[in-house]
């Protein structure tokens, strides 16, 4: 029996509640146990489901990494591309059939890392994407090499003796570059992370959130942190939350409080919206705009 | 099926290469360009932006060269024709996601306006040194098309080609023009729409649940398509894998998958190989060359003629695949083949391969900024007709 049949067995007499929005056919997925990103998947899924998203319409898009698998195990329209270039795909998928929901699913090495640069780009056109970052403060799939997002003094395979280099408060890059929604919870707050999915996936707009997350293999080991539950047990008790924070106040620092919470909801046009109304303004009706379903030809029947 | 009207613009102009180029990729049916500026290129994105509004296409200028290529990717994944414009460095930070559209099976148009290198050269002044790196860029083994406009008008013409060339076998196509090209002003004829055939994306007829998106079934190893948004709910990646396109860590699978990359581009290579050839019978020496280089060459071609020597021609009008089987033909018939070509030695080394000793192979170089003088390529003819 190889490991999938185990599996199957089981699970199979009881299907998991999100089993119709994931590729069961891909399980067992390729996290460690105590990961966050299984939670993280869940409530995005519950989110969709719970917001009655017509999911034919809807793309998620990866990067490269641990949390770049996500899109593999979604039922969706899923792109699994090339490492820290899921904003910029994400960007033609949705300027090429504008009616698509389109999210990227991705982690903070990906997006904040190598993909840093059409992070705040995307969040400074106001790109109608949802962006999900989910930050284990380490490069987990290469094996717990710092990352951006490491906290000083944390221990890497890279930085064996602690990390010197600053890292980003994301909440913050972005809502400086015009992030219309901004949000950071912990994986564990199921419900309050699943909610602020359900408001994004309402909203249009660059919408942004950080989900931090264990990574009991490497984060944990490195740092003697303990066991991935020791890990989440720590988050949990240093989650603190202050909606509508100053996101300049937003640092983490090595194992220290995690300020949680809504701190962005804004309204203000996309990329779209902008160039549409721009170009409305000055051809008047002489402007063709691209349909929602795309610029897709078709050939005449 | 015939152009759209909306992006044609029939008539007779007087057209660099570059808003040629563009207004080939606007008759094709493109509707979606990103792109970041660069010399000796911007023109064909400027003429494009510029265009874009009146026929429901999307122009985005990105961040980098890298979002641009990746945005491509993305847009084409909705069945909208999408292109991106480039020069030498920013060709270089395209491959990362040219490999992505060559492993995803994402047909798309990257246009190179080769100027000057390495590194940032020679930025307004020609080359052709790019040639190599249009056919072996990107890491690991795939095959690419790769067309090379000589005027203005194959500027346009070719750029429909690239289009349709990519939709046929779902592969990126290069356009490898040059600066002279792409800055020549000349006359382009821009034909009406209904003379103008296009290649539509091959959508898959299978309903959604029954679908595998790389699963051939024509018997020429070419998917038919699924759009984003169509309700296929379809995985694609840029790992190994399978026709369901889940990843397939194994060595079998790397086999199955590279191998029909790169034989569906192989396996019509015959196909897809076009050159034009003149007075190659009973030449002594065949001259073969490319873009700006191949009008420099008739000059040189007709001077030594003039010296009494039998001088053949071959242009290469796709440049990858190589048009191989002619070349081991002719190797067998002639003295030698003559390349002149903006670099020190890129498609000569095709033609020497081919000739395999049979013939010899002399390299006519120039390091670029300027075209060759004619005179240079009339020594080496003589020369390798002795």
């Amino acid at each position: 029996m190889n490991l999938l049949e185990a599996h199957e067995q089981r699970v199979a007499p009881e299907e998991h509640p999100i089993a119709p929005y994931i590729r069961m056919d891909r399980m067992p997925h390729i996290w460690c146990p105590t990961c966050g990103l299984g939670t993280v998947v869940k409530c995005y899924v519950s989110a969709l489901e719970e917001e009655n998203v017509n999911l034919d319409k809807v793309a998620i898009v990866s990067g490269i990494g641990c949390t770049g698998r996500a899109a593999g195990y979604v039922k969706l329209d899923a792109f699994h591309t090339t490492h820290g270039r899921a904003i910029p795909f994400a960007t033609g998928l949705k300027l090429g059939r504008p009616e698509l929901n389109v999210c990227v699913f991705s982690g903070d090495g990906d997006l904040s890392g190598i993909g840093g640069n059409h992070l705040i780009h995307a969040a400074r056109r106001n790109i109608d994407i949802m962006c999900v970052l989910v930050n284990n403060f380490i490069y987990g799939m290469t094996g717990g090499q710092n990352a951006p997002t490491t906290p000083l003094t944390a221990r890497t395979s890279t930085m064996s003796f602690g990390n010197f280099e600053r890292p980003f408060n994301l909440p913050h890059l972005v809502a400086s570059c015009g992030a219309t929604y901004v949000a950071r919870w912990t994986c564990l707050d199921i419900r309050r992370l699943t909610t602020a999915f359900r408001e994004a996936i309402r909203r249009r707009g660059f919408r942004f959130i950080e989900v931090i997350a264990p990574c009991s293999t490497l984060y944990a080991r490195l740092n003697k942190l303990g066991t991935g539950y020791d890990l989440m047990k720590s988050y949990h008790q240093k989650a603190e939350i202050r909606h509508g924070a100053d996101t300049r106040d937003l640092a983490i620092g090595y194992q220290d409080t995690i300020i949680c919470g809504k701190f962005i909801d804004e309204e203000r046009p996309t990329f779209l919206d902008m160039m549409h109304d721009h170009y409305r303004k000055v051809l008047g009706d002489r402007y063709v705009p691209m349909s929602p379903e795309g610029g897709h030809i078709r050939e005449e029947d | 099926m015939k152009a759209e009207p909306a992006g044609v613009l029939t008539g007779a102009h007087y057209l660099d290469g570059d808003f040629a180029c563009g207004e080939g990729a606007l008759a094709a049916g493109c509707r979606f360009v990103a792109g970041y500026p660069i010399t000796p290129s911007t023109e064909v994105v400027e003429r494009i932006s510029r265009r874009f509004p009146f026929m429901g296409g999307t122009f985005i200028q990105m961040e980098d060269e890298l979002a641009s290529m990746a945005a491509v990717v993305g847009a084409s994944w909705t069945g909208t024709k999408s292109m991106t414009v480039t020069s030498g460095p920013g060709f270089s930070l395209m491959m990362e996601n040219l490999g992505l559209a060559a492993m995803m099976e994402i047909p798309c148009v990257l246009v190179n306006v080769q100027r000057a290198g390495p590194s940032t050269g020679l930025p307004t002044m020609v080359g052709q040194a790019d040639m190599m790196q249009a056919r072996w860029g990107s890491h690991g083994d795939y095959e690419v098309i790769a067309i090379c406009p000589q005027s203005p008008q194959e500027a346009f013409d070719f750029t429909i080609d690239a289009f349709n060339l990519s939709e046929t076998y779902r592969t990126p196509v290069l356009v490898m023009l040059d600066e002279c090209v792409g800055h020549m002003t000349e006359k382009v004829i821009i034909p009406p729409a209904e003379q103008i055939e296009v290649v539509p994306r091959r959508l898959t007829k299978d309903p959604p649940g029954t679908y595998l998106p790389y699963r051939p079934k024509n018997g020429n190893g070419i998917p038919d398509f699924a759009r984003a948004g169509d309700g296929y709910r379809f995985h694609t990646t840029g790992l190994t894998h399978d026709e369901r396109g889940y990843p397939d860590m194994t060595v079998a699978r790397q086999e199955i998958c590279v191998r029909r990359l790169l034989d569906k581009i192989r396996n019509n290579a015959e196909r897809i190989v076009r050159f034009e050839e003149e007075a190659v019978r009973g030449a002594e020496v065949v001259v073969l060359a490319y873009g700006i280089s191949a009008r420099v060459a008739r000059m040189g071609i007709e001077m030594a003629r003039r010296n009494g020597v039998k001088v053949g021609f071959i242009r290469l009008i796709i440049a990858w695949p190589f048009p191989e089987k002619r070349i081991r033909e002719l190797a067998g018939e002639i003295k030698a083949f003559v390349v002149p070509e903006i670099n020190y030695g890129q498609m000569v080394l095709e033609v020497e391969r081919c000739a395999a000793g049979k013939a010899k192979t002399v390299l006519v170089p120039h390091a670029g900024g300027g075209v060759h003088d004619p005179e240079t390529i009339v020594a080496a003819i003589m020369e390798a007709a002795k």
